[in-house]
This record gives C-alpha cells, sequence and structure tokens, in this order.
C-alpha cells in the first residue's frame, strides 16, 4: 500500500510541477490519437453510413466483419503492421516504422471497425421509422437520407469518443510501430502514455507510471465530456 | 378521390388485405374500423404510399397513384399511431415539411406560430419533442402533418393512447380540417368515435373488407353479420 500512496503522491507533485517529460508524452499522446481517429474517421463514417442506409448483397456478412475485428488484439495488430511497414516489408517504402504517423496509421486500422459498428448499428435503430416519417412529409430518398443522418448525430459522437479512447488507450500498436522512442529535445520520439506507462512500471518507476495512467485517464474523461456536451448542443 | 380495386397485401404466408376494393371521396372524414390485426394499419400504410400492394390497382383522382408517388408524397401525409419525432425542438419538427417544400424563414415562423396554436402547445417552440408526453407529442405529430395543407391527411389510431383533454384537441383538428378541404381517413378501434367523426366508414375483418357505408347507415342498420356483432362487441377472439 505504502508503494501506491507513495506513487500517487509523487505523481500529483509531477503533474502539479508541470514535468516537461510528462507533459511532452501526454501532448503526443492526444496528437498520435486525435490524428488517428481523424484518419479513420475520413473512411469509416462514409462506410457506416452506407452500410446503415443502403441495402445490399453481403451486408450481413460485412456487418459481422466489423463486429468480429471489434476485438481484435492490438498486439496481433502491430505485429502485423510491424511485418508489412519495415524497411524490408512490402509497406517499407512508406517509411511509417517508429513515427508518429505510423502509429496514427496503425491505431486507425485498429479503430476503424468500432466506429463503422457504432455508425451502422446507431442508423438501423432510427432508419425505418425516420425515413417513413420523413417521407410522408414529403421528402424524397435524399431528404429522407439526411433526416436519419442527423438523427444518428449522437451514435456518430459516441463512435468517435469510443475510437479515440480505443486508441489512445492501446499499447500493441503504440509500442510495436512506434518503438517508444525517446530522446529529450528529439523530434522524432514516439513514446506515448501507454509505452511510457509500461516502460516506467518494469523499470519500477512507478510514480512516473501513476503521474501518468493519471493523466491517461483525466485524457479519457476530458474528451468524452467535451464531446458529449457539443453532442447535447447540437441535439 | 381514392380508388382501391381488389387491393391484396401479404407478409409472407399472412394475407394482410384481401382483394379489398373502396371509394374515398373527397373532403369527408371515413373511417376505417375493425379489430387489431384486421389489415387496417396495412390499408393505411398503402393509402400513404409507404407500402405497395401485391395485387389490384390504387387509383389517386383516377390516375396510377404509385406512377405519380413522387408528387402524391407531397399532397399525402400520414399520422403514426405512436408518434415518430425528430429529436429536436418542437419548432423544427413543425417545421420540417415546410423547409422541404422551401418556404421562407419568415413564412415558416408565422404558420408554425399558426399550428401551435391550433394544437394547444402555444410557448413549446423551444421544447425538445422527444421529451414531450405522449398526448403532446400526438400534437406536435398532427401540427407537423397539418402545416403542410395536405390533400389527404391519413391518421392511425390517432387519439388511442391519449388522454380525454388530449383526445378531444385533435379530434378538433381533425373536424376543422376537413371544412378547409381536406380528406381525412383514420383507422381506429373506438367506435363512438368512429361514429362521431366520420361520415362514412369501412369495416375490416382479417384482412377482408365486410362493409362499407355511411356511418350512421352502417352502426344503425349493419347489413353484415359480423358488423353487427362487432358493433355490439359481440365478436371474441
Amino acid at each position: 500500500m505504502e508503494l501506491i500512496f507513495n506513487g500517487i503522491r509523487g505523481a500529483i507533485e509531477l503533474i502539479l510541477g508541470a514535468n516537461p517529460d510528462v507533459a511532452e508524452i501526454a501532448a503526443r499522446s492526444v496528437r498520435v490519437s486525435g490524428m488517428a481517429t481523424l484518419i479513420a474517421s475520413t473512411w469509416s463514417l462514409p462506410a457506416g453510413l452506407a452500410i446503415g442506409l443502403y441495402s445490399f448483397k453481403g451486408k450481413g456478412l460485412l456487418k459481422s466483419l466489423f463486429n468480429s475485428m471489434l476485438g481484435i488484439p492490438t498486439v496481433v495488430l502491430g505485429l502485423i503492421l510491424y511485418l508489412l511497414l519495415v524497411p524490408s516489408g512490402p509497406l517499407g517504402f512508406l517509411g511509417l516504422i517508429y513515427t508518429e504517423m505510423g502509429i496514427s496509421f496503425g491505431q486507425a486500422l485498429l479503430i476503424t471497425p468500432i466506429i463503422i459498428s457504432f455508425v451502422t448499428t446507431s442508423i438501423e435503430s432510427v432508419e425505418k421509422e425516420v425515413r417513413e416519417l420523413a417521407k410522408t412529409l414529403g421528402a424524397g430518398r435524399f431528404d429522407a437520407s439526411i433526416a436519419v443522418m442527423r438523427e444518428t448525430m449522437a451514435g456518430v459522437v459516441l463512435s468517435i469518443i469510443a475510437a479515440f479512447n480505443r486508441a489512445v488507450a492501446e499499447l500493441g500498436v503504440a509500442i510495436m510501430i512506434g518503438g517508444n522512442v525517446f530522446v529529450r529535445g528529439s523530434a522524432l520520439n514516439t513514446r506515448v502514455l501507454t509505452t511510457a506507462i509500461q516502460m516506467y512500471t518494469s523499470r519500477g518507476d512507478i510514480e512516473m507510471a501513476i503521474a501518468l495512467g493519471i493523466i491517461l485517464l483525466l485524457i479519457v474523461f476530458v474528451v468524452s465530456m467535451v464531446l458529449n456536451f457539443l453532442q447535447s448542443r447540437f441535439a | 378521390m381514392i380508388e382501391l380495386e381488389g387491393i391484396t397485401k401479404r407478409f409472407g404466408e399472412v394475407i394482410a388485405l384481401d382483394r379489398v376494393s373502396l371509394k374515398i371521396d373527397e373532403a369527408r372524414i371515413f373511417a376505417v374500423i375493425g379489430n387489431s390485426g384486421a389489415g387496417k394499419t396495412t390499408l393505411l400504410r398503402i393509402i400513404s404510399l409507404l407500402e405497395r400492394q401485391d395485387e389490384g390497382r390504387y387509383l389517386y383522382k383516377g390516375e396510377d397513384a404509385w406512377s405519380k408517388e413522387e408528387d402524391l408524397k407531397r399532397r399525402i401525409t400520414m399520422v403514426f399511431q405512436k408518434p415518430v419525432m425528430f429529436n429536436t425542438t418542437v419548432y423544427n419538427n413543425i417545421a420540417y415539411g415546410l423547409k422541404l417544400r422551401g418556404y421562407t424563414r419568415e413564412e415558416i415562423k408565422t404558420k408554425v406560430a399558426e399550428m401551435l396554436e391550433l394544437v394547444r402547445l402555444e410557448g413549446y417552440e423551444k421544447k425538445n419533442a422527444k421529451r414531450l408526453s405522449g398526448g403532446e407529442q400526438q400534437r406536435v405529430a398532427i401540427a407537423r402533418a397539418l402545416i403542410t395543407e395536405p390533400e389527404l391527411l391519413v391518421l392511425d389510431e390517432p387519439t388511442a393512447n391519449l388522454d380525454a383533454a388530449n383526445a378531444s384537441v385533435v379530434e378538433r383538428c381533425i373536424k376543422e380540417l376537413v371544412g378547409d378541404g381536406t380528406t381525412v381517413i383514420m383507422a381506429t378501434h373506438n367506435l363512438f368515435q368512429a361514429k362521431r367523426l366520420s361520415d362514412r366508414v369501412a369495416y375490416l375483418f382479417n384482412g377482408r373488407l365486410i362493409e362499407v357505408g355511411k356511418t350512421e347507415r352502417v352502426f344503425e342498420k349493419p347489413e353484415n353479420e359480423l358488423t353487427e356483432k362487432f358493433i355490439n362487441g359481440e365478436l371474441y377472439f
């Protein structure tokens, strides 16, 4: 227990003292996972909308596929991406290994099924009744689809919150693609909160690990609250 | 105004409507009565062009209704038994149809205010429609439908879940509407309401049209034994 209390006390001192290493790692985590969420949203939102709004052959299979990918182990995904992105791998020419963008790309793939599944489910939960309502009020196919999309705004926001939280909290991709590189003052650092927590814990630097853990939790809470607030304002 | 000729609708093995033929006149209230599962809602959904019949013809003012689907959907409005609300304000809900039709902001504001007065929901503009009571939501649904001045208003059990006060507001709206030239088709299992409001009534039983005629005549001198039993409350399931 003493270890934990001392750890928490030390963590609070590190946070309140605005330790520059802690601040840099936290900022990188938000940046990398924010970028991952942005990248994933560019293809996942349209895909989720299309799967939710339209009927086509193989739709059920596609939905099952994305649902089953929700639980993909991040280490396995990290390993696959590592093998693809190392200089001798088929995608080595992209130069993404051991870079922030590489982690973002890997996390984007990780959270793609989350956004698609959430958006698809939220559309399907209102699609029939909202579409019919819009039609009875004179909407054509396009306007009815817009009405359905408006009604699913809460689901879209929720999917983005869930996706960001999954990205910022994952370890497998960040450590295998990023490599936990950290040299004070370097622009090539890739250390993020999860890789740092893992490293400091294994080194026995519990204060630092707890400090970073608290910050990680705070980021998750704050992002969720801000997006929920924005969503309620939209509604 | 509306002619249905031999309309049949199946859902898998179930025959929801079985060769139903009907004529519905303009600027009248036409009630469809029958037990649950009689096919009332299916008939209304076909008339509202939300469901396509498997067999038979649906003529609207002498022309095939489905061939003019897009145009008619702007002239026919249906209000569902369980009101569906857009997750936004009462104002935006009621204004939706007018926005689709390209009305100006000022026109919309004036008309929404008129409708809110009609359904006695003045001051509710900024409330979220999803947070209203069932009766208030039904009144918003009626206002939202009426604001587009439909030629034909289709109501599925419009007062089924309402208390007496809310039901009376809705009934008053229906009567005013018909006075303004709108045709109303309503499904109801409330026989008193059908008798009180409608000019003509059709009785459906197990998807078949059993009897149709002037309301007074059907209630006073039903020609079919099933109709008589239904009206007298002697038809048990």
